[in-house]
């Protein structure tokens, strides 16, 4: 069961890159200058060099046969030229993933531990004041869009991974605080509070199997969230990573490089996604 | 409909109105510089100062306030109809209508949505009208936020198309798009308004982005997104506190649908 489920999620990230490829070389075919040689600006070629150097082009005319070659080239690593930056965009790929792998992940990391934290306090110390600051505050940050809250880090010269963690943080709190809230409202966990059981261990051994499944579906969502913050964070507070990659693209109109970049992205979202869903099967199967 | 929703309610309407009201209190259009005078602070003729290049910041925003929370709303009724039509139909016929519907669905979701945004954006000319600018940023709003309320509504139909008072209209002879029209696509009114109240605070925030990122309306038209980017030489809360009324005008408007949207998501 397990496996097949691997499986299919294998097959759809299968599908995305073969789809998000065509799209590529499409754009990338349909792109103005496409076809276009140097080449033909040398006036010292006579016409039937430029005539030969034009028909060494023909055959990338046909989309199917020219997404052929882009496909057999991308197998083997090779992604293609930037046009907009003159680099192979293997070797941007290369450069800037680090980067921005270190800034999600921070963001992520920190995003979750106040989160998660400020749920369980506000569920468990079940004080109205604490309650309400803190659904303010994660309305607050919630209101606002990932660019100017990436403004502000830049003006208070605070970490850019901070951005990250103040967009993922009120998703989490308030997901998990509606969920931990829902779970210490079933009747077992009522039983047990009334039997004297400690917080901890109703938190432990009660709340967070319930609650368990449901978070790591939202882990693997937080994935996603984190990565389409990092082009605005990664753009205003000058960042060489994937999303300022993808934004200098869409801004230079460097279609292939930009969809090389969103397949990528879509291919790193769904292996979260399928991460977290095979986490929680596990989870589920310890549980049964 | 609890105090604090009824209250966030009335705040938007004071918003929508005030904008129109406000506009005639404004010294000047838009789009007027008042070149004696650029980087103004706050006077009694210019309430919010002026920009850099001289114009009224508060015509601006008020501006741009009607620009977004008009054109947010109808992205989102343009994405709600799309989601309705994908999600409804391929819900009720299911099989495999239903598989490629969703199918298409998962793979839009799997995008992410400012990359996919991006990209689509820079396929479009970038070098347009300002006018134009503003229906291509809201336009592709509408045509790409569809995905994940199609997912919801086609679940919905799902439900209904099994349930015993549909079962019933069929042995009455009711068929087809009658069917449809009649018993489904009334019942599934709380959750069409519910994704049309979900998608606006959305679309709202994705504008700010793009327009923030120089992917949003053109200028000399202003959208909250680039009356945002203002922030880039924000001199400080001490000095220049009043280059924040945008932000602030943005934080209230989007606190006010999720306060109302709380109480949605919970009916449908």
């Amino acid at each position: 069961m397990r496996i097949m489920r691997i499986f299919r999620h294998l097959e759809t990230i299968l599908a995305t890159l073969l789809i998000g490829g065509f799209l590529s070389a499409t754009l990338a075919r349909l792109a103005p200058g496409f076809g276009a040689d140097e080449q033909e600006l040398d006036s010292r070629l006579s016409a039937e060099s430029i005539r030969q150097i034009r028909e060494s082009h023909a055959q990338e005319r046909n989309i199917l046969h020219f997404y052929f070659n882009y496909l057999k080239r991308a197998i083997h690593g090779d992604l293609g030229t930037s046009r907009s930056l003159g680099k192979p965009v293997r070797q941007l790929i290369a450069d800037r993933l680090p980067i921005t792998v270190r800034l999600c992940g921070l963001g992520l990391l920190v995003g979750w531990t106040v989160g998660l934290a400020l749920a369980i306090a506000v569920v468990m110390a079940q004080v109205r004041v604490l309650d309400v600051f803190a659904a303010g505050l994660a309305g607050t940050f919630l209101s606002l869009p990932a660019a100017v809250l990436a403004l502000l880090f830049v003006y208070f010269n605070a970490p850019a991974s901070l951005a990250i963690s103040s967009i993922v943080f009120p998703k989490v709190f308030s997901f998990s605080r509606n969920l931990l809230a829902q779970s210490y409202g079933l009747p077992h966990i009522i039983t047990a509070r009334a039997k004297g059981l400690g917080s901890a261990r109703i938190f432990g051994w009660h709340v967070l199997p319930v609650a368990g499944p449901q978070m790591l579906a939202l882990a693997g969502v937080s994935v996603s969230m984190a990565l389409g913050a990092a082009i605005p964070v990664e753009a205003l507070c000058g960042i060489s990573g994937i999303g300022q990659l993808a934004w200098q693209a869409a801004l230079g109109r460097d279609l292939s490089l930009l969809v090389t970049v969103t397949v990528l992205v879509t291919v790193v979202t769904l292996a979260a996604n399928t991460g977290s869903d095979l986490a929680m099967d596990i989870f589920r199967g310890q549980q049964a | 409909m609890s105090g604090i929703q009824k209250f966030a309610c009335w705040t938007l309407a004071a918003i929508v109105l005030g904008g129109i009201a406000l506009s005639i209190i404004v010294p000047a259009d838009y789009t007027v510089q008042f070149r004696e005078t650029p980087n103004a602070v706050p006077t009694h003729q210019h309430l919010l100062g002026t920009d850099e290049l001289g114009r009224d910041r508060l015509a601006r925003v008020l501006y741009g306030t009607r620009i977004s929370l008009l054109l947010a709303p109808a992205a989102a009724f343009l994405s709600t109809l799309m989601a309705a039509l994908i999600g409804v139909v391929s819900g009720y016929f299911g099989s495999w209508c239903e598989r490629l519907a969703l199918a298409v669905t998962d793979l839009v979701l799997s995008l992410p949505w400012l990359f996919l945004m991006l990209a689509v954006r820079a396929v479009l000319p970038l070098n347009v009208s300002p006018l134009t600018s503003v229906v291509i940023t809201f336009l592709l709003l509408g045509l790409l936020g569809w995905a994940a309320s199609a997912r919801v509504l086609c679940t919905g139909t799902r439900v209904l198309r099994n349930s015993d008072f549909i079962l019933q209209a069929r042995a009455s002879g009711l068929h087809g798009f009658r069917l449809l029209a009649v018993h489904i696509i009334p019942n599934l009114k709380p959750v069409l308004y519910a994704q049309f109240l979900i998608s606006v605070p959305v679309f709202i925030l994705s504008e700010a982005n793009l327009g923030i990122l120089g992917l949003g309306v053109a200028e000399p038209l202003p959208s909250w997104g680039s009356l945002l980017r203002e922030l880039e030489g924000w001199g400080g809360f001490s000095t220049e506190p009043w280059k924040l009324a945008p932000m602030l005008l943005l934080i209230l408007v989007v606190s006010c649908f999720q306060v109302i949207l709380a109480r949605e998501e919970v009916s449908a």
